[in-house]
Protein backbone atom coordinates (compact mmCIF):
# COMPACT_ATOMS: atom_id res chain seq x y z
CA UNK A 1 0.00 0.00 0.00
CA UNK A 2 0.93 3.64 -0.61
CA UNK A 3 2.59 5.53 2.33
CA UNK A 4 -0.39 8.22 3.69
CA UNK A 5 0.80 11.64 2.80
CA UNK A 6 2.80 13.73 5.47
CA UNK A 7 0.67 16.74 7.16
CA UNK A 8 3.63 19.44 7.11
CA UNK A 9 3.13 22.29 9.01
CA UNK A 10 5.82 25.37 7.76
CA UNK A 11 7.35 28.02 9.85
CA UNK A 12 8.85 31.35 8.34
CA UNK A 13 11.62 32.71 10.33
CA UNK A 14 12.18 36.56 9.84
CA UNK A 15 14.38 38.76 12.35
CA UNK A 16 14.51 35.61 14.32
CA UNK A 17 11.29 35.13 15.21
CA UNK A 18 8.34 33.18 13.85
CA UNK A 19 6.26 34.88 11.30
CA UNK A 20 3.66 34.37 8.91
CA UNK A 21 3.19 36.11 5.67
CA UNK A 22 0.57 36.64 2.86
CA UNK A 23 1.63 36.29 -0.77
CA UNK A 24 4.88 35.97 0.46
CA UNK A 25 4.21 39.27 1.25
CA UNK A 26 3.78 41.24 4.67
CA UNK A 27 5.52 39.26 7.38
CA UNK A 28 3.27 39.71 10.83
CA UNK A 29 4.79 38.19 14.17
CA UNK A 30 3.48 35.00 15.49
CA UNK A 31 5.54 34.03 18.26
CA UNK A 32 8.98 32.67 19.54
CA UNK A 33 9.88 29.85 17.57
CA UNK A 34 11.28 27.60 20.07
CA UNK A 35 7.74 27.66 21.58
CA UNK A 36 5.94 26.97 18.82
CA UNK A 37 7.87 23.89 17.82
CA UNK A 38 7.71 22.30 21.49
CA UNK A 39 3.66 22.83 20.55
CA UNK A 40 4.19 20.83 17.58
CA UNK A 41 6.48 18.21 19.08
CA UNK A 42 3.21 17.66 21.67
CA UNK A 43 1.29 17.04 18.80
CA UNK A 44 3.30 14.97 17.09
CA UNK A 45 3.38 16.35 14.25
CA UNK A 46 4.23 14.26 10.54
CA UNK A 47 7.20 16.62 9.70
CA UNK A 48 8.04 19.92 10.32
CA UNK A 49 9.43 22.89 7.74
CA UNK A 50 11.20 25.50 8.42
CA UNK A 51 12.40 28.25 6.28
CA UNK A 52 13.96 31.38 6.62
CA UNK A 53 12.89 34.29 4.84
CA UNK A 54 15.66 36.26 4.82
CA UNK A 55 18.70 34.71 4.26
CA UNK A 56 18.67 34.43 0.26
CA UNK A 57 17.43 37.98 -0.26
CA UNK A 58 20.01 39.74 2.36
CA UNK A 59 22.48 37.02 0.98
CA UNK A 60 23.21 35.68 4.46
CA UNK A 61 24.30 32.58 5.94
CA UNK A 62 21.20 30.79 8.31
CA UNK A 63 21.05 31.06 11.66
CA UNK A 64 22.59 28.28 13.22
CA UNK A 65 22.09 28.43 16.68
CA UNK A 66 18.60 29.51 16.49
CA UNK A 67 18.09 26.16 14.50
CA UNK A 68 20.26 23.76 16.71
CA UNK A 69 17.86 25.14 19.43
CA UNK A 70 14.54 24.16 16.84
CA UNK A 71 15.79 20.56 15.81
CA UNK A 72 17.60 19.90 19.99
CA UNK A 73 13.21 19.49 20.75
CA UNK A 74 11.89 18.19 16.72
CA UNK A 75 11.52 14.46 17.32
CA UNK A 76 10.54 14.44 14.05
CA UNK A 77 11.67 14.56 10.68
CA UNK A 78 12.97 18.61 10.18
CA UNK A 79 13.30 20.27 6.95
CA UNK A 80 15.48 23.52 6.67
CA UNK A 81 15.36 26.08 3.80
CA UNK A 82 16.68 29.56 3.59
CA UNK A 83 20.52 30.18 2.51
CA UNK A 84 21.66 26.81 1.24
CA UNK A 85 24.47 28.47 -0.84
CA UNK A 86 27.12 25.86 -0.72
CA UNK A 87 28.02 22.07 0.37
CA UNK A 88 29.45 22.97 2.98
CA UNK A 89 26.44 25.43 4.35
CA UNK A 90 24.48 22.21 4.04
CA UNK A 91 26.79 20.02 6.08
CA UNK A 92 26.73 22.65 9.05
CA UNK A 93 22.85 22.01 8.91
CA UNK A 94 22.58 18.77 8.94
CA UNK A 95 25.05 18.15 11.50
CA UNK A 96 22.73 20.42 13.66
CA UNK A 97 20.16 17.41 13.38
CA UNK A 98 18.04 18.40 10.38
CA UNK A 99 17.15 16.32 7.54
CA UNK A 100 16.36 17.66 4.47
CA UNK A 101 17.53 20.94 3.05
CA UNK A 102 15.32 22.80 1.12
CA UNK A 103 16.91 24.70 -2.24
CA UNK A 104 15.49 27.22 -4.37
CA UNK A 105 17.98 29.70 -5.27
CA UNK A 106 20.39 27.50 -5.95
CA UNK A 107 18.26 26.14 -8.76
CA UNK A 108 18.84 29.17 -10.71
CA UNK A 109 22.01 29.45 -10.02
CA UNK A 110 24.31 26.34 -8.96
CA UNK A 111 22.20 23.33 -9.98
CA UNK A 112 25.31 21.14 -8.90
CA UNK A 113 24.70 21.64 -5.33
CA UNK A 114 21.77 19.70 -5.38
CA UNK A 115 23.96 16.58 -6.52
CA UNK A 116 26.61 17.03 -4.30
CA UNK A 117 24.91 17.30 -1.21
CA UNK A 118 22.65 14.12 -2.44
CA UNK A 119 26.43 12.36 -2.51
CA UNK A 120 26.73 12.44 0.33
CA UNK A 121 23.48 12.31 1.83
CA UNK A 122 20.84 11.12 -0.12
CA UNK A 123 18.98 12.49 -2.77
CA UNK A 124 16.08 12.60 -0.12
CA UNK A 125 18.13 15.20 1.77
CA UNK A 126 17.70 17.70 -1.08
CA UNK A 127 14.17 19.19 -1.81
CA UNK A 128 13.57 21.58 -4.28
CA UNK A 129 10.78 24.40 -3.78
CA UNK A 130 9.29 25.14 -7.08
CA UNK A 131 7.62 28.91 -5.97
CA UNK A 132 5.38 30.23 -8.65
CA UNK A 133 2.91 32.52 -9.40
CA UNK A 134 0.63 34.21 -12.55
CA UNK A 135 2.48 37.16 -14.18
CA UNK A 136 0.44 39.69 -15.83
CA UNK A 137 2.30 39.28 -18.96
CA UNK A 138 3.94 35.91 -20.17
CA UNK A 139 1.91 33.10 -18.31
CA UNK A 140 2.45 30.92 -15.16
CA UNK A 141 6.34 30.94 -13.83
CA UNK A 142 8.33 30.07 -11.55
CA UNK A 143 10.52 32.28 -8.79
CA UNK A 144 13.47 32.46 -6.85
CA UNK A 145 15.07 34.27 -3.97
CA UNK A 146 11.98 34.21 -1.99
CA UNK A 147 9.73 35.22 -4.93
CA UNK A 148 11.78 38.54 -6.14
CA UNK A 149 13.01 37.08 -8.94
CA UNK A 150 11.05 35.96 -12.19
CA UNK A 151 12.54 32.74 -13.60
CA UNK A 152 12.28 32.31 -17.33
CA UNK A 153 10.45 28.69 -16.20
CA UNK A 154 7.60 27.50 -16.00
CA UNK A 155 7.26 25.84 -12.60
CA UNK A 156 6.57 22.17 -14.80
CA UNK A 157 9.92 22.77 -16.31
CA UNK A 158 11.85 23.80 -13.58
CA UNK A 159 10.70 20.39 -11.75
CA UNK A 160 11.89 18.46 -14.28
CA UNK A 161 15.26 20.76 -14.25
CA UNK A 162 14.89 20.00 -10.60
CA UNK A 163 14.82 16.44 -10.67
CA UNK A 164 17.43 16.06 -13.20
CA UNK A 165 19.37 17.91 -10.79
CA UNK A 166 19.20 15.53 -7.69
CA UNK A 167 16.58 16.09 -6.43
CA UNK A 168 14.98 13.67 -3.73
CA UNK A 169 10.98 15.53 -3.30
CA UNK A 170 9.64 18.71 -4.72
CA UNK A 171 7.60 21.49 -2.33
CA UNK A 172 5.06 22.89 -5.55
CA UNK A 173 4.09 26.53 -3.62
CA UNK A 174 1.38 28.98 -5.23
CA UNK A 175 3.29 32.30 -4.39
CA UNK A 176 -0.43 33.73 -4.78
CA UNK A 177 -2.69 30.98 -2.70
CA UNK A 178 0.14 31.59 0.14
CA UNK A 179 -2.14 32.65 3.75
CA UNK A 180 -5.39 33.07 1.53
CA UNK A 181 -7.18 29.80 2.61
CA UNK A 182 -8.24 29.28 -1.17
CA UNK A 183 -7.43 25.65 -1.74
CA UNK A 184 -4.45 24.34 -3.29
CA UNK A 185 -3.52 24.47 -6.55
CA UNK A 186 -4.85 20.89 -7.47
CA UNK A 187 -4.56 21.41 -11.26
CA UNK A 188 -1.23 21.88 -11.21
CA UNK A 189 -0.06 19.81 -8.67
CA UNK A 190 -1.87 17.02 -10.90
CA UNK A 191 0.31 17.90 -13.69
CA UNK A 192 3.77 17.72 -11.40
CA UNK A 193 3.14 14.19 -10.51
CA UNK A 194 2.60 13.26 -13.76
CA UNK A 195 6.07 14.69 -14.90
CA UNK A 196 8.53 13.51 -12.26
CA UNK A 197 8.89 10.10 -10.21
CA UNK A 198 10.08 11.92 -6.84
CA UNK A 199 7.43 12.80 -4.14
CA UNK A 200 6.13 15.79 -4.67
CA UNK A 201 4.33 18.39 -1.59
CA UNK A 202 1.69 20.86 -2.23
CA UNK A 203 1.86 23.88 -0.68
CA UNK A 204 -0.05 27.62 -0.32
CA UNK A 205 -3.85 28.23 0.53
CA UNK A 206 -4.80 25.04 2.61
CA UNK A 207 -7.92 26.03 4.50
CA UNK A 208 -9.77 22.40 5.67
CA UNK A 209 -9.49 18.88 5.77
CA UNK A 210 -11.35 18.70 2.47
CA UNK A 211 -8.12 20.94 0.78
CA UNK A 212 -6.13 17.91 2.15
CA UNK A 213 -8.13 14.68 1.04
CA UNK A 214 -8.05 16.86 -2.34
CA UNK A 215 -4.20 17.08 -2.68
CA UNK A 216 -3.87 13.40 -1.65
CA UNK A 217 -6.38 12.16 -4.74
CA UNK A 218 -4.06 14.45 -6.51
CA UNK A 219 -1.05 12.01 -5.70
CA UNK A 220 0.41 14.39 -3.19
CA UNK A 221 2.98 12.87 -0.64
CA UNK A 222 2.69 15.39 1.62
CA UNK A 223 0.78 18.86 2.57
CA UNK A 224 2.26 22.06 3.75
CA UNK A 225 0.55 24.86 5.37
CA UNK A 226 0.62 27.64 7.69
CA UNK A 227 -1.79 29.83 8.19
CA UNK A 228 -4.37 27.02 8.81
CA UNK A 229 -2.10 25.93 12.05
CA UNK A 230 -0.75 29.13 13.45
CA UNK A 231 -4.41 31.42 13.45
CA UNK A 232 -7.50 31.14 14.70
CA UNK A 233 -10.26 32.56 11.89
CA UNK A 234 -11.82 34.82 11.14
CA UNK A 235 -9.77 37.35 12.27
CA UNK A 236 -6.38 35.37 12.16
CA UNK A 237 -5.64 35.65 15.69
CA UNK A 238 -2.81 33.40 16.97
CA UNK A 239 -3.85 30.17 17.95
CA UNK A 240 -1.01 26.97 17.06
CA UNK A 241 -3.25 24.06 16.27
CA UNK A 242 -2.61 20.75 14.77
CA UNK A 243 -6.13 18.99 14.11
CA UNK A 244 -5.49 15.35 14.87
CA UNK A 245 -8.48 14.51 12.74
CA UNK A 246 -6.72 15.90 10.13
CA UNK A 247 -4.17 13.73 9.62
CA UNK A 248 -3.94 10.08 7.77
CA UNK A 249 -2.20 8.28 10.41
CA UNK B 1 27.28 5.28 29.05
CA UNK B 2 25.81 4.70 25.47
CA UNK B 3 28.43 6.00 22.43
CA UNK B 4 26.62 6.88 19.35
CA UNK B 5 29.32 6.05 16.72
CA UNK B 6 30.59 8.75 14.90
CA UNK B 7 31.64 7.94 11.32
CA UNK B 8 31.01 11.01 9.36
CA UNK B 9 27.48 9.86 7.70
CA UNK B 10 23.82 10.75 8.81
CA UNK B 11 22.50 12.55 12.07
CA UNK B 12 24.24 11.60 15.55
CA UNK B 13 22.93 15.04 16.86
CA UNK B 14 19.43 14.01 16.59
CA UNK B 15 19.85 10.25 18.32
CA UNK B 16 21.83 12.97 20.95
CA UNK B 17 19.58 15.17 21.48
CA UNK B 18 16.45 12.51 21.91
CA UNK B 19 18.75 10.73 24.51
CA UNK B 20 19.54 14.02 26.36
CA UNK B 21 15.51 14.41 26.16
CA UNK B 22 14.99 11.37 27.76
CA UNK B 23 18.14 12.00 30.56
CA UNK B 24 19.78 9.22 29.24
CA UNK B 25 23.77 9.81 29.54
CA UNK B 26 25.70 9.51 25.77
CA UNK B 27 28.26 10.59 23.68
CA UNK B 28 28.62 10.86 19.80
CA UNK B 29 32.69 9.76 19.25
CA UNK B 30 34.84 7.14 16.96
CA UNK B 31 37.34 7.24 19.92
CA UNK B 32 38.10 3.71 20.45
CA UNK B 33 38.60 3.87 24.48
CA UNK B 34 35.01 5.65 24.56
CA UNK B 35 33.97 2.65 22.59
CA UNK B 36 35.49 0.10 24.84
CA UNK B 37 34.70 2.17 27.74
CA UNK B 38 30.66 2.22 27.28
CA UNK B 39 27.92 0.10 27.78
CA UNK B 40 26.13 0.06 24.65
CA UNK B 41 27.13 1.48 21.19
CA UNK B 42 24.31 2.81 18.59
CA UNK B 43 25.40 2.74 14.76
CA UNK B 44 23.20 5.17 13.19
CA UNK B 45 23.24 6.59 9.60
CA UNK B 46 22.13 7.75 6.43
CA UNK B 47 23.76 7.55 3.53
CA UNK B 48 25.59 4.88 1.05
CA UNK B 49 26.03 1.66 2.74
CA UNK B 50 29.87 1.82 0.44
CA UNK B 51 30.94 5.24 2.56
CA UNK B 52 29.80 3.74 5.52
CA UNK B 53 31.96 0.65 5.13
CA UNK B 54 34.96 3.03 3.96
CA UNK B 55 34.64 5.59 6.72
CA UNK B 56 34.70 2.18 9.37
CA UNK B 57 37.59 1.27 7.75
CA UNK B 58 39.40 4.21 7.70
CA UNK B 59 38.43 5.26 11.44
CA UNK B 60 39.69 1.31 12.40
CA UNK B 61 36.41 0.47 13.55
CA UNK B 62 36.10 -2.69 11.72
CA UNK B 63 38.02 -5.20 14.25
CA UNK B 64 37.30 -2.89 17.06
CA UNK B 65 33.40 -3.54 16.94
CA UNK B 66 33.60 -6.95 16.17
CA UNK B 67 35.51 -7.63 19.51
CA UNK B 68 32.91 -5.43 21.22
CA UNK B 69 29.92 -6.92 19.79
CA UNK B 70 30.94 -10.81 19.17
CA UNK B 71 33.31 -11.13 21.72
CA UNK B 72 32.52 -8.64 24.72
CA UNK B 73 28.29 -8.78 23.69
CA UNK B 74 28.45 -5.48 24.17
CA UNK B 75 25.02 -4.43 22.81
CA UNK B 76 24.56 -2.53 19.42
CA UNK B 77 21.64 -0.75 17.92
CA UNK B 78 21.90 -0.29 13.97
CA UNK B 79 19.94 2.74 12.77
CA UNK B 80 18.47 2.78 9.09
CA UNK B 81 21.73 2.26 6.91
CA UNK B 82 23.47 1.41 10.49
CA UNK B 83 21.28 -1.41 10.85
CA UNK B 84 22.36 -2.21 6.95
CA UNK B 85 25.97 -2.07 8.03
CA UNK B 86 25.28 -5.36 10.15
CA UNK B 87 24.63 -7.19 7.77
CA UNK B 88 26.57 -9.92 5.88
CA UNK B 89 26.36 -8.13 2.36
CA UNK B 90 24.65 -5.20 0.43
CA UNK B 91 23.59 -4.58 -3.30
CA UNK B 92 24.23 -1.52 -2.16
CA UNK B 93 28.02 -1.17 -3.68
CA UNK B 94 28.10 -5.06 -3.78
CA UNK B 95 29.93 -5.53 -1.08
CA UNK B 96 30.44 -7.28 2.38
CA UNK B 97 29.10 -5.39 5.66
CA UNK B 98 30.40 -6.23 9.33
CA UNK B 99 28.44 -9.44 9.64
CA UNK B 100 27.07 -9.49 12.94
CA UNK B 101 23.77 -11.35 11.73
CA UNK B 102 22.89 -13.34 9.05
CA UNK B 103 20.97 -11.06 6.60
CA UNK B 104 21.38 -9.29 3.41
CA UNK B 105 20.57 -6.12 2.32
CA UNK B 106 18.75 -5.45 -0.83
CA UNK B 107 17.22 -3.23 -2.85
CA UNK B 108 13.59 -2.59 -3.44
CA UNK B 109 12.51 -4.06 -6.73
CA UNK B 110 8.49 -3.36 -6.06
CA UNK B 111 5.60 -4.69 -8.30
CA UNK B 112 3.30 -1.83 -7.55
CA UNK B 113 4.91 0.84 -9.88
CA UNK B 114 2.81 3.91 -8.42
CA UNK B 115 5.03 3.13 -5.13
CA UNK B 116 8.00 5.17 -4.91
CA UNK B 117 11.32 4.40 -3.77
CA UNK B 118 12.44 5.65 -1.35
CA UNK B 119 9.99 4.07 0.52
CA UNK B 120 10.08 7.93 3.00
CA UNK B 121 7.33 8.48 5.51
CA UNK B 122 5.11 7.01 8.59
CA UNK B 123 4.19 3.42 8.70
CA UNK B 124 3.13 0.94 10.91
CA UNK B 125 4.81 -2.93 12.37
CA UNK B 126 3.87 -5.91 12.63
CA UNK B 127 5.80 -7.05 15.90
CA UNK B 128 7.07 -10.94 15.44
CA UNK B 129 8.70 -11.97 18.58
CA UNK B 130 9.53 -10.54 22.66
CA UNK B 131 12.31 -7.94 22.68
CA UNK B 132 13.12 -5.55 25.38
CA UNK B 133 13.30 -3.16 22.98
CA UNK B 134 9.36 -3.36 22.59
CA UNK B 135 8.52 -3.87 26.71
CA UNK B 136 5.58 -1.54 27.65
CA UNK B 137 5.36 0.45 24.15
CA UNK B 138 2.58 2.61 23.27
CA UNK B 139 -0.27 0.43 21.39
CA UNK B 140 -0.30 1.41 17.55
CA UNK B 141 2.63 2.79 17.06
CA UNK B 142 3.91 4.55 13.94
CA UNK B 143 7.63 5.28 12.96
CA UNK B 144 9.33 7.17 10.29
CA UNK B 145 11.46 5.67 7.62
CA UNK B 146 13.44 6.71 4.80
CA UNK B 147 15.33 3.75 2.70
CA UNK B 148 15.89 2.98 -0.66
CA UNK B 149 17.28 -0.93 0.48
CA UNK B 150 15.38 -3.05 2.92
CA UNK B 151 17.05 -6.22 4.84
CA UNK B 152 16.55 -9.85 4.24
CA UNK B 153 17.28 -12.03 7.53
CA UNK B 154 18.00 -15.25 6.40
CA UNK B 155 16.95 -16.77 10.63
CA UNK B 156 13.05 -16.11 10.96
CA UNK B 157 13.68 -16.34 14.48
CA UNK B 158 15.89 -13.02 14.26
CA UNK B 159 12.84 -11.05 12.69
CA UNK B 160 12.08 -8.70 15.78
CA UNK B 161 9.43 -6.72 13.56
CA UNK B 162 7.89 -6.27 9.68
CA UNK B 163 6.41 -3.58 7.81
CA UNK B 164 4.40 -3.60 4.76
CA UNK B 165 5.53 -1.16 1.85
CA UNK B 166 3.97 -3.10 -1.62
CA UNK B 167 5.13 -6.19 0.35
CA UNK B 168 6.35 -7.17 3.71
CA UNK B 169 10.16 -6.52 5.16
CA UNK B 170 12.05 -6.90 8.20
CA UNK B 171 12.15 -3.32 9.83
CA UNK B 172 13.82 -4.61 13.22
CA UNK B 173 15.76 -7.15 13.90
CA UNK B 174 17.71 -8.83 16.98
CA UNK B 175 20.26 -11.65 17.19
CA UNK B 176 21.46 -12.03 20.81
CA UNK B 177 22.84 -8.22 21.41
CA UNK B 178 22.81 -7.17 18.37
CA UNK B 179 19.49 -4.81 17.41
CA UNK B 180 18.83 -3.10 14.02
CA UNK B 181 16.08 -0.85 13.46
CA UNK B 182 15.16 0.45 9.65
CA UNK B 183 13.05 3.47 10.96
CA UNK B 184 14.35 6.28 12.59
CA UNK B 185 13.34 6.00 16.70
CA UNK B 186 14.77 9.47 16.86
CA UNK B 187 12.29 10.69 14.41
CA UNK B 188 9.23 9.33 15.46
CA UNK B 189 7.94 10.94 18.48
CA UNK B 190 7.17 8.78 21.94
CA UNK B 191 6.92 5.64 19.87
CA UNK B 192 10.95 6.20 18.98
CA UNK B 193 11.67 7.77 22.66
CA UNK B 194 10.44 4.56 23.70
CA UNK B 195 12.31 1.73 22.07
CA UNK B 196 15.76 4.09 22.78
CA UNK B 197 14.99 4.70 26.55
CA UNK B 198 14.30 0.05 26.10
CA UNK B 199 17.44 -0.35 24.67
CA UNK B 200 19.37 1.83 27.01
CA UNK B 201 18.10 -0.04 30.11
CA UNK B 202 20.06 -2.42 31.63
Amino acid sequence: MALQPRIIPVLLLHKGGLYKTKQFKNPSYVGDPINAVRIFNEKEVDELLILDIDCSKENKEPNYTLIEEIVSEAFMPVGYGGGISSLAVAQKVFQLGVEKVIINTALQNNQQLLADIGAIYGAQAVVASIDYKKGFVGGTKAYFTNGTKKSGHTPQELAIIAEKAGAGEIILNAIDREGTYRGFDINLLQQIVGLVQIPVVVSGGASNKADFDAAKQAGASGMAAGSMFVYQRPHNAVLISYPRNYFYL
Amino acid sequence: MTTIINYNLGNPKSIKNMLGYLGIDSRISANHNDISSSDRLILPGVGHFQHGMEQLEQLGLLELLKKEVLENKKPILGICLGMQLLTKYSEEGNLAGLGFIDAQTKKFELQDASLKVPHMGWNTVAFQKESKLIQNISENPRYYFVHSYYIDCANQEDILCTTNYGEDFVSGFQHQNIFGLQFHPEKSHIFGMELLANFCKN
